[in-house]
């Protein structure tokens, strides 16, 4: 019951390579096992959901889930890598995906360019806002030695003046961006897919495989690991811990943009709120997940997207959002270290 | 006294009496709801942002034994009190044994549920909000415009002054509180936790008291806003409340409760006069999005210039790690 888990965390990271300590090495089972439990049990629920309930809504609500759960895993992976490496809980992340939302919106509706286009400005005008934030704010809080309540509240503010900043400016009325939102896909069945949901689903998923394979193989990758695995280490090691949290911030914040583009393509009308809606099934993702662990948040985003969608099948889907609660606080009551980490203390 | 006699011609000058009886209610209000997260925040080192969930479920709670089950309204009063003290549990029991960021989460997401839950269900009549649970306090409320001599206008009268007799009340006793043995182990337990825990004291059962205290203390705003208001409809109770309150608690600073009137009366102040009085050429819409920038900014400016608040003690109460 001890409040850190830091000696734990420091025993195991000596015990290795710095730059190779890998979170899954810290956690006991290897990557591709984690992967393949995952998937096992996820089917497994998949075929008992459809006995109970019939192929078609379960086929269709799977689809929709991992629809969902796609963008939730983007926007999650930022998230838990700062919790990881800085103590710090982001709730500006779900304001982030409204910024990166609101960017592809300007350049695609009002200055008319090619969406894809406005999804890579998206992008990179969310990775600047999120290191501009870390220079400006975060980075010299830290430096001053601020406890975690100043850097939650540091949060929430700026949470609000970027929210309200985009409704100033562009109201709070529904908007909607360029795309084509006719068009669908129909899978044997009867179960349905939009054009524009299954491109952005099959886009997210390849990108997360390639972050998945570029957390683990490259060079940043490992740095970026190590940090978040003990960053007083990583820092003895001889690693720029300080160029790297403001890489950890562009790299987060860009894929934080690019879900909130992905999810307001495939959702339709959109307003400034959105992406605080979000953050409460996104903070499920990665205490799902292991609250630090990137490999984790992806694999949590998917498990939530499922959860949610899955729940339609027995409840009404206006009880979505209480799902993430639930998920929440049962994961809180009975695996808090994460469902694929063995027992330790949080 | 001239100088008190300007200031009170200026105040007839903007708004005018109704608008400042108005403020005053809301200050006390959110001063009550503001003591309990003092409680947490200055007293204890924990990061309570479901204040604005139990002020919601007290409120409901009340309105819901009055309205459905047919308990009187005195009645209704303290179990709705209790039902929040449950809320409060059912979050704190899994999150308070965790390190101190994972009941931060676990709040906030409790405090969205909770609104996402009323606006959902059909017993707290949606969107649509409750009506009809006033009418003991009307009665109340006539007997003492009556005995004080108001004329009718000035309804709002009664309600205040029992808002800010319970305000000051609160403010004692949670002050007194702070000073007897349980309150220096909820200070011990901001200080060091692990420590706290050698010495024999089982941390978070003092930490579930803590924060059933809070959630008391948030019904109980809760009922008043209820009073207040006439009607309960889910947008008065948004987790913006929370985040309001904590500016609140930050402009008066962490550890004083004298800090807690003052931020409560200044917030209110700027939050009313802006939207009401001061004549700025935006639409509402603009204001109200201006309203919440300034909100956050305040948060973030306070952080980073006087953590300690802007009467707070910096050597007692810095924040903590």
């Amino acid at each position: 019951m001890t409040p850190s888990s830091s000696p734990d965390r420091a025993a195991n990271a000596a015990g290795s390579e710095p730059t190779a300590a890998s979170a899954a090495g810290r956690v006991g089972l290897s990557l591709g096992q984690r992967i393949s439990v995952a998937v096992g049990v996820l089917i497994l629920l998949g075929v008992c959901f459809g006995f109970l309930k019939g192929a078609q809504p379960t086929l269709q609500t799977s689809i929709n889930g991992l629809v969902t759960g796609s963008y939730l895993a983007l926007a999650a992976v930022g998230l838990t890598f700062i919790y990881g490496i800085l103590r710090l809980i982001n709730f500006a992340q779900g304001d982030f995906l409204t910024f990166g939302a609101y960017m592809a919106l300007l350049m695609n509706v009002f200055v008319h360019v090619d969406i894809v286009i406005s999804l890579l400005f998206a992008c990179l005008a969310t990775a600047v806002l999120a290191m501009v934030l870390e220079l400006g704010i975060w980075g010299p809080l830290r430096r001053r030695g601020a406890g975690s309540l100043e850097l939650i509240l540091s949060t929430i503010g700026l949470a609000y003046v970027i929210r309200y900043s985009i409704q100033f400016v562009a109201g709070p009325d529904l908007q909607q961006l360029r795309v084509n939102d006719i068009s669908f896909y129909r899978l044997p069945d009867g179960v349905t897919i939009g054009r524009t949901i299954a491109l952005t689903t099959i886009a997210s998923y390849a990108l997360l495989l390639l972050i998945g394979v570029l957390l683990r193989y490259t060079q940043l990758g490992k740095q970026m690991r190590a940090m978040a695995d003990n960053l007083e280490l990583a820092e003895t090691s001889g690693l720029n811990t300080r160029r790297l949290i403001v890489l950890v911030w562009a790299f987060g914040g860009a894929l934080a943009g690019l879900a909130g583009v992905f999810y307001v393509a495939s959702t339709g009308g959109f307003d400034p709120t959105f992406g605080f809606t979000l953050l409460l099934p996104l903070f499920a993702a990665i205490l799902v997940g292991g609250a630090g662990d990137p490999y984790g948040a992806l694999a949590g985003g998917v498990v939530l997207g499922l959860a949610e969608e899955w729940s339609t099948l027995f409840i009404s889907p206006a009880w979505q959002l209480v799902v993430g609660f639930v998920v929440l606080i049962l994961v809180l009551l009975v695996r808090p270290q994460g469902i694929f980490a063995p027992a330790a203390r949080i | 006294m001239t100088t008190l006699a300007t200031l009170a011609s200026l105040v007839s000058l903007i708004g005018g009496t109704q608008f400042w009886i108005n403020v005053g209610l809301l200050a006390a209000i959110f001063g009550i709801f503001t003591v309990g997260l003092q409680l947490n925040v200055g007293y204890t080192g924990l990061y309570n942002f479901a204040q604005a969930g139990f002020m919601a479920v007290g409120a409901y709670a009340m309105a819901l034994l009055v309205l459905k089950a047919h308990l009187s309204f005195w009645l209704a009063l303290p179990i709705a009190a209790g039902v929040s003290v449950c809320f409060a549990l059912v979050v704190g029991i899994p999150s308070l044994r965790l390190r101190g960021d994972y009941f931060a989460i676990a709040s906030i997401a409790f405090s969205e549920t909770i609104l996402y839950a009323i606006q959902n269900a059909s017993f707290t009549g949606g969107e649509e909000g409750l009506l009809g649970y006033t009418t003991s306090w009307q009665t109340l409320s006539t007997r003492m415009m009556s005995a004080l001599g108001l004329p009718s206008q000035d309804f709002l009268v009664p309600i205040l002054i029992v808002s800010w007799a319970i305000f000051l009340l609160v403010v004692a006793f949670v002050w007194l509180l702070t000073k007897t043995p349980w309150g220096r182990v909820l200070r011990a337990i901001r200080e060091d936790e692990d420590a706290c825990r050698a010495l024999g004291k089982r941390v978070v059962v003092y930490k579930l008291q803590s924060l059933s205290v809070a959630a008391i203390l948030a019904s109980i705003a809760g009922y008043l806003l209820a009073l207040d208001l006439g009607y309960l409809s889910p947008e008065e109770f948004t987790p913006d409340n929370t985040f309001i309150a904590f500016t609140m608690l930050l402009v008066g600073g962490l550890g004083s409760f004298a800090g807690v009137v003052v931020g409560a009366v200044f917030i209110e102040v700027i939050l009313e006069t802006t939207r009401n009085v001061i004549d700025i050429p935006l639409s509402d819409s603009h204001l109200a999005a201006l309203r919440f920038i300034v909100v956050g900014a305040v948060l973030v400016v306070i952080v980073l210039l006087r953590p300690q608040g802007l009467l707070g003690k910096r050597d007692e109460m810095r924040f903590r790690r």
